[in-house]
């Protein structure tokens, strides 16, 4: 084939960066204006592009406020037991439909795949909820999401593709149904299992309308609806606790706030990065 | 049974629900509960049947954004991915996937934000404009402007996580047919119309099944979090007329109603999409 020109070359790689771009400029700011000085915040009239004397005292500052710091703790009680329990759940429910012969499994995969197809619809969603008890129960948050059907499909899909011999092997050693699971199934299916983990996390982490629906005590709320109410709809954050000569602007207060909140996504982000490609894309082809 | 647990919360959190769909017939009172509240008919439809002003204006909106974004925002990731695609370092397509993929991990409340902090009246392109004495553009909050600003939403924060299905499928075409079509004398805009747009077409059909599925549902949370400075009247759409009139104004029988409908027409929507789908000779959603 013969190579591209240099005038086709280049003018891929520009749009390439123009659209790079869009995406870093954007954070590049909110990081700087969370950084930067009340002085310099004042003369760009409003955000900063890059600070010149990069300081944490709005950092300090809304720590030192104690809503974040609590919304904070309750997002990361809620995912890290959300993700722990729907991990589970996931991979038994995998697991049970990928053995063949086990009782039930083929009404039990339509159930499944069915609601790929549907979603139970918003009051009938907030009824259950309250007749269950659960509004403003942080359950009302870690439930309902515990179980998707297309993870439990494409964790099936990986399943499946392992080879029957193991589990003969283990059959004749002697192993049953759970022994199989975890010490053959699971450490076989380390890679797939962190890739739908994190994206567990990432949605539990994210979650906004469940809190904003089911959760009406503002003292647990999440740190989405923090978010929301300081950043979005410019409720003024609060900076009493602040020790210091001159509290920080809003501004800074607020992309702070914002920071905060994509610290855990940016740190898993290079793990799952080098994971969903590939086992992402196994699952949704095979499913 | 070890799968116990999870069918358990499948059941309770996909079909119980629909049980609730039973007040749309009600008066719903919620001190005197479902069973107890009394039976209405179809009392509860008539915002439909008889075109509650209201309610064509979330339908109406529903659909235009929903066209709107299928035109607008449906042929980004594929024209991106043909782009990363065509690029011969392995280590640039890697470093510009990685960040194209970011946006998508953040949430609706986070995306919003940033966008007010770029384009809203005191973020930075209108301090900016400002600094060079040029006129300020009123972006955010303008109600003439809110489907262009969600629908760029959406390319900022999903074009690049899109592209991994089309990806996926580039990735698969056999190299020889770009090998006979280059000693048949095709040129490479000819290769593209002839090898790589057919060995993609069934994933391009396939998205736009799932899409045409989904027309009557448009980015809730994104809607709701920007409503406030536009007006209803610019921004209502079906699931945000569910929710204040439901959950906001107590009109739980007038919201389910709506929902349960919505939510029928859905599938309706899906399920004929992928006739359609099966009647042009492709795989579809599932095969039959």
């Amino acid at each position: 084939m013969a190579p591209p020109s240099p005038l086709m070359r280049g003018s891929k790689g520009l749009l390439l960066m123009l659209c790079c771009a869009v995406v870093i400029v954007p954070f590049l700011s909110v990081v700087s204006t969370s950084l930067a000085s009340p002085a310099e915040v004042t003369a760009a009239g409003g955000y900063v592009l890059w600070p010149s004397q990069p300081s944490l005292d709005a950092y300090r500052a809304i720590f030192a406020g104690g809503v974040v710091t609590r919304a904070l703790l309750v997002s990361v009680g809620i995912t890290v037991v959300g993700t722990t329990l729907s991990l589970a759940c996931t991979t038994l429910l995998a697991y049970s439909l990928s053995r063949p012969g086990s009782f039930g499994s083929k009404p039990v995969l339509m159930i499944v795949l069915f609601t790929l197809l549907f979603s139970p619809g918003m009051i009938p969603m907030y009824l259950l909820i309250k007749q269950l008890g659960l509004l403003d129960s942080y359950w009302s948050l870690i439930l309902p999401g515990l179980i998707s059907g297309f993870l439990v499909i494409i964790m099936r899909g990986f399943f499946l593709d392992l080879p029957g011999e193991l589990f003969d092997a283990a059959r004749i050693d002697g192993a049953n149904e759970v022994q199989t699971l975890l010490r053959i199934v699971v450490p076989l299916s380390k890679a797939v299992m962190a890739v739908v983990g994190l994206f567990m996390a990432v949605a539990y982490w994210n979650a906004f309308f469940s809190a904003l629906l089911y959760i009406n005590d503002t003292d647990k709320w999440p740190l989405q609806l923090v978010l929301r109410s300081y950043v979005v709809n410019d409720t003024p954050v609060g900076a009493e606790g602040f020790v210091g000569e001159v509290a920080p602007p809003q501004q800074s207060l607020q992309m702070a706030i914002l920071v905060v909140s994509l610290i855990p996504i940016v740190l898993v982000y290079p793990f799952l990065q080098r994971h969903f490609a590939k086992g992402m894309l196994i699952g949704a082809v095979k499913g | 049974m070890l799968g116990l647990p999870g069918l358990a919360v499948v059941v309770l959190f996909n079909y119980v629900p629909l049980l609730g769909n039973v007040i749309a017939f009600k008066d719903y009172v919620p001190y005197v509960g479902i069973l107890e509240s009394p039976w209405v008919g179809w009392q509860n439809f008539q915002v439909i049947f008889n075109g509650d002003p209201e309610f064509l204006t979330a339908l109406s909106n529903t659909l235009i954004i929903s066209l709107v974004q299928i035109a607008f925002v449906f042929p980004v990731p594929i024209a991106l991915a043909l782009l990363l695609n065509s690029l011969v370092s392995e280590r640039i397509k890697r470093v510009v996937q990685s960040v194209l993929y970011l946006p998508h991990f953040m949430s609706w409340v986070v995306v919003v934000a940033i966008f007010q902090h770029m384009l809203g009246n005191a973020g930075l392109l209108n301090s900016w404009l400002r600094s060079q004495e040029l006129v300020t553009l009123p972006i955010i909050g303008n109600p003439d402007l809110f489907i262009g600003l969600i629908t760029s939403q959406v390319i900022w924060k999903d074009a690049g996580w899109g592209t991994i299905i089309f990806l996926a499928a580039l990735s698969n075409i056999d190299v020889q047919l770009y090998e006979a079509a280059a000693v048949d004398g095709a040129s490479r805009l000819r290769q593209l119309w002839h090898v790589t747009l057919p060995g993609i077409r069934s994933v391009i059909f396939l998205m736009l099944i799932l899409k045409l599925g989904d027309v009557l549902t448009v980015g809730f949370e994104q809607i709701l979090l920007q409503q406030g400075p536009v007006g209803l009247h610019a921004s209502e759409v079906l699931d945000t007329y569910v929710y204040r009139n439901g959950v906001l104004s107590g009109d739980w029988g007038v919201a389910a109603a709506v929902g349960l409908v919505k939510g029928l027409v859905g599938v309706m929507l899906v399920l004929g999409a992928n006739r359609l789908a099966h009647v042009f000779g492709e795989r579809g959603v599932y095969s039959r």
